[in-house]
């Protein structure tokens, strides 16, 4: 089981590395225009790609772009596994309740709209510049996400599915892990790739605001200095690490879900 | 022995819906290895019986005793056939087999609903009948005390039922576990039965029974069509 669902992931990641030619020819195109754009306009303010890349190297080389994105990347996977766990349990806890959801529903409405912003000031006012209340911040932010694509997931558990696994004595267990995760899974997939992607803007902001490392606390140097290559060869790390991410785990572990569709 | 005994059942009102009763004294015995049919029009609250005898629903008056067994094992083959999409046929009837269960019985039960060619096939892509063998297989590998049956041939086309109450018969043969079987057709009541219990419309009761010689397969369409005559309501 194990080992077939790790070839599948390889097969999954080959075939999704084959369909790269066409955003591929697409991005090149992209990188010529800007590199037109910067020789026509000769300002640092918009260096050439060329030079953005000279700049990632020096990163890289120094050790110092590899440390700030080690950083932001640890801060960005412990707050993501907790909002991601923290949000689904509460997601599936008012799903399976209305009474509990009737409460808590305005809660969320709240939380849901109050500005990522916002949060993170608060948390920095409330329990100071440290890790936890940047982490916290991130939480925040983020589970309400999560709680409410996975309480969609739990109101469309199919109840048909439900009763016959209570008529053939499934258990808690088997019940959970063969007749009510394969339903949640796509919304727990959803609220992943969502989660992602708000979560490193999110981050960004936090050690802006309030850390003295990460990618967020390097941009805003560079933003002091003008240093508008430094700042594009740090967003270029960071968009290749996330969309490494997402097409390496998260699309061929969406495709392995789907593997039962016809 | 079973014994039910529904001395109510009443759903709620909600919405717009009116309160209504849809069992009101209703009093059925089966004898063990029994087949017994229940027919009734649709809408009488045939399912809401066999969802109060598997203990999916509790909120009734009266009393179920189902055998001497402190947890009595159910089968339960559904109007839809209630496969998980994402198991394969085999991994659906093992989910469903009893612990301490010798798996043996699942490649029995392959071969004899014909099954074997598709055990490591996903239901999506089963035809309707071959997913309603797959329920069937699934209700007989648990052995049950009691088998309930929703009309589980409904809506398949005329031969492809027939094979599966044919094979219904088969399977029935080698393990003759209680049978209830609710539908509203009487023909396919008479192939299959050893006693029909009728029901009123809601609030539904037993309107009477009837109890058919014992035949060791499928009665033939002729002594269907005779029973059919003298049974069916004018």
């Amino acid at each position: 089981m194990n080992s077939s669902f790790a070839r599948r992931l390889c097969r999954e990641a080959a075939n999704s590395l084959g369909t790269v030619t066409v955003p591929a020819a697409s991005l090149l195109s992209l990188a010529l225009i800007w590199q037109v754009a910067a020789w026509w306009l000769a300002s640092p303010l918009l260096p050439s790609p060329a030079a953005v890349f000279t700049t990632l190297g020096q990163g890289i080389a120094t050790g110092e772009l590899l440390h700030h994105l080690g950083i932001t990347l640890l801060r960005l996977g412990i707050s993501f596994a907790l909002a991601m766990v923290l949000g689904t349990i509460l997601g599936i806890l008012l799903g399976r309740h209305p009474t509990l959801d009737r409460w808590f529903d305005p809660w969320l409405t709240v939380f849901l709209n109050i500005p990522a912003l916002v949060t993170i000031i608060l948390c920095y006012v409330w329990f100071g510049l440290s890790e936890t209340a940047a982490i916290t911040a991130v939480v925040v932010n983020k589970l309400p996400n999560v709680a409410v694509t996975l309480r969609e997931g739990t109101r469309h558990l199919d109840r048909g599915l439900l009763e016959m696994a209570r008529v053939y004595r499934f258990g808690t267990w088997k019940t959970l892990r063969h007749v009510i995760w394969p339903q949640l899974y796509p919304f727990v997939l959803t609220a992943a790739r969502t989660g992602l992607a708000l979560i490193w803007k999110i981050i960004l902001v936090v050690e802006l605001l309030g850390r003295s490392d990460g990618m967020g606390y390097q941009l805003h140097l560079f933003f002091q200095l003008f240093d508008v290559a430094g700042i594009l060869a740090y967003t270029l790390a960071f968009v290749i690490v996330i969309q490494t991410i997402e097409w390496t785990l998260l699309q061929p572990l969406d495709r392995y879900a789907r593997r039962w569709h016809r | 022995m079973i014994h039910i005994h529904i001395e109510r059942k009443t759903y709620p009102a909600s919405g717009r819906a009116e309160s209504h009763t849809a069992i009101a004294g209703l009093e059925l015995h089966l004898e063990e290895h029994e087949f017994v049919c229940l027919v009734g029009p649709s809408g009488c609250g045939k399912t809401t019986l066999l969802n109060l005898i598997a203990g999916l629903d509790r909120d009734f008056q009266g009393t179920i005793h189902l055998s001497k067994a402190e947890a009595p094992r159910l089968g339960y083959v559904f109007q839809e056939p209630r496969l998980l999409p994402w198991r394969t046929v085999r991994e659906n009837l093992e989910l469903a087999l009893p612990p301490r269960r010798d798996p043996v019985v699942i490649d029995e039960l392959l071969t004899l609903t014909g099954l074997t060619a598709f055990q490591h096939t996903y239901p999506q892509r089963l035809s309707l009948g071959m997913s309603r063998r797959v329920a069937l297989a699934r209700a007989f590998a648990v052995e049950p005390d009691l088998l309930l049956m929703d009309e589980p041939f409904v809506s398949l086309d005329t031969p492809t039922a027939e094979k599966m109450r044919r094979l219904l018969a088969d399977l029935w043969q080698r393990r003759p576990h209680t049978v209830l079987f609710v539908t509203h057709d009487l023909r396919e009541a008479l192939e299959l039965a050893d006693r029909i219990v009728f029901l009123t419309p809601p609030p539904s009761r037993v309107a009477r029974e009837v109890t058919l010689p014992r035949s060791p397969r499928l009665r033939s369409p002729e002594v269907v069509e005779t029973l059919y005559r003298r049974l069916a309501p004018k």
